[in-house]
């Protein structure tokens, strides 16, 4: 039924290096308004996400290189600047795994058995983030966009957003 | 050729999307679960409140498909009352049955209201039409899900000497659960299917990242060690690899999914009335995959099975979704009994 199939892809491993010297604000900058989007849509269960609530995750993509570090506080989703110590939950997979992952495409139990997503940390917590994703009703029109673009899709949802600093 | 209908594909779902993706893909009939341990998914951020369960029913019954309710733990000691009010908002919501294995609950089921369709769970044991039949007598039961334990000669005896709907397993993560009594799971955390509905609760799992492998923990114990190519499963006892007199394996279950593809016209010519999928607690990507695997499969069927083939493609769409990467047969075909 999908029109479009992101397929099984590595980047090759100079991309990493160099993503690896890059600021790594702007990916989680873009992580972070989605999910606030998503949040203030009402899109995210209540109740997942007071078991957020001060934890710090890092979702980090292998072969772009690329980190993002946020927490959730205060009904808000924030990045986090600079090494901070050990994340509560950490997300490791390459780039394709993930646009497949948020495009419903590939469910992440099946990447996990394929061993091309890995989870380390509180493992219950991962459970709580998975599940809330998983239960995430897009608004039709984000709803049959691919991967990443869903994400600024939603943030482009949000009229006349403002911003919280 | 047998002139059986097709068996009804009874598939999961875990949330709202997971239950779109089931009816949008061809199954005949979902089954979920409440936010609480009244069930055997009781997984965090999973299932349904009251106000989704609502919107699932709508959206599924408007489609002309029906919704079961598992409820199919055991009511706990000086917890009764909360299962019993789950029967009520289930009652209330207008399900189209109930999958309870608490016999207790039956009765309550059973009495309270008396047009409902109680189905008995897998958790409810029933490995013989004896005990089939006894449900059937005593409460009612319109069906019963066996449990994966049996050889399909053993299914179709079954079917033969009972009034009652049997559904079987058609796919999905394989837990052979001593028929439901796995206390396994207990004997690592103190926590099982049976009792809060859950097997391996998350909050006792590890995955710990360790230079060429990757280590599974249940509550500090060693599960398994997956080098960095393996495929991995869930952290479970029964899917471990343990020492045993000097050699390491696999020692009570391999990491790998039932898969029925291959017998599928035997299982509709013993006249299986429903086929489930496994799977809650996983995501409506799996329910599209596994779904629309299923339905082509059985609607391939329709004219008889003559002709019938598992095609490479069915094959791979499942393989590749399932634990481990493997499938089996299971009981299904075991030569000895
Ligand atoms: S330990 Fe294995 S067999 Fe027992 S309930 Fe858990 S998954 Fe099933």
């Amino acid at each position: 039924m999908s029109h479009f199939t992101i397929p099984t892809f590595k980047l090759p491993e100079f991309v990493a290096k160099i993503g690896a010297h890059l600021p790594q604000w702007p990916h989680a900058l873009a992580l972070v308004s989605g999910l606030n989007t998503a949040a203030k849509l009402k899109l995210l269960p209540e109740d997942s996400l007071q078991s957020l609530a001060g934890k710090t995750f890092l979702v980090a993509v292998n072969d772009t290189g690329g980190e993002a570090r946020f927490t959730y506080a205060n009904g808000w989703f924030r990045p986090v600047f600079g090494a901070a110590g050990e994340p509560d939950l950490t997300f490791r997979a390459d780039l394709s795994a993930y646009l497949q992952l948020v495009s419903r495409q590939e469910d992440p139990d099946t990447l996990f058995f394929n061993r091309q997503l890995s989870i380390e940390g509180d493992t219950e917590l991962g459970l709580v983030v998975k599940n809330m994703l998983d239960a995430i009703e897009w608004p039709p029109s984000v709803g049959r966009i691919p991967g990443l673009e869903r994400l600024s899709a939603l943030v482009a949802t949000l009229p006349g957003r403002s911003h919280h600093a | 050729m047998s002139n059986n209908p097709l068996p009804e594909l009874v598939c999961p779902a875990g949330s709202l999307p997971a239950l779109k993706a089931a009816v949008d893909n061809g199954a005949d009939t979902v089954y979920l679960g409440f936010k609480n341990d009244t069930n055997a998914r009781n997984f965090a951020g999973l299932n349904f409140d009251e106000k989704t369960m609502a919107e699932g029913l709508h959206y599924a019954q408007s489609r002309g498909k029906e919704v079961l309710l598992a409820l199919n733990t055991y009511a706990q000691p000086g917890r009764v009352q909360a299962w019993r009010e789950a029967v009520d908002v289930a009652a209330g919501l207008g399900v189209d049955a109930l999958i309870l294995a608490d016999v207790g609950l039956l009765a309550y089921a059973r009495e309270k209201y008396p047009d409902l369709n109680l189905h008995l769970s897998v958790q409810g044991s029933a490995t013989n039409y004896e005990a089939v039949n006894f449900c059937h007598k005593e409460f009612g039961i319109r069906r019963a899900v066996l449990p994966r334990v049996l050889t399909l000669a053993q299914v179709e005896h079954v079917i033969k000497n009972t009034p009652v709907e049997i559904e079987v397993f058609g796919f999905g993560s394989l837990c052979v659960m001593n028929e439901g009594r796995c206390w396994l799971s207990s004997y690592a955390c103190g926590e099982s299917p049976n009792t809060v509905g859950a097997c391996s609760p998350a909050k006792y799992v590890r995955w710990e990242k360790n230079p060429g492998r990757m280590d599974a923990r249940l509550n500090g114990i060693l599960i398994d060690s997956y080098g960095d190519q393996e495929n991995a499963g869930y952290p479970t006892l029964c899917k471990g690899r343990f020492e045993v007199q000097g050699e390491t394996y696999y020692a009570l279950e391999e990491p790998t999914s039932l898969n029925v593809l291959s017998v599928l016209p035997e299982i509709v010519k013993i006249g299986v009335r429903a086929i489930k999928v496994e799977g809650r607690q996983r995501s409506p990507a799996y329910v599209t995959q596994v779904t629309r695997t299923l339905r082509a499969a059985l609607d391939s069927l329709k004219d008889g099975n003559d002709r019938y083939s598992v095609k490479p493609s069915w094959q791979a769409e499942l393989t590749k979704v399932s634990e481990g990467h493997q499938a089996t047969l299971g009981a299904y075909n075991r030569p000895w009994r």
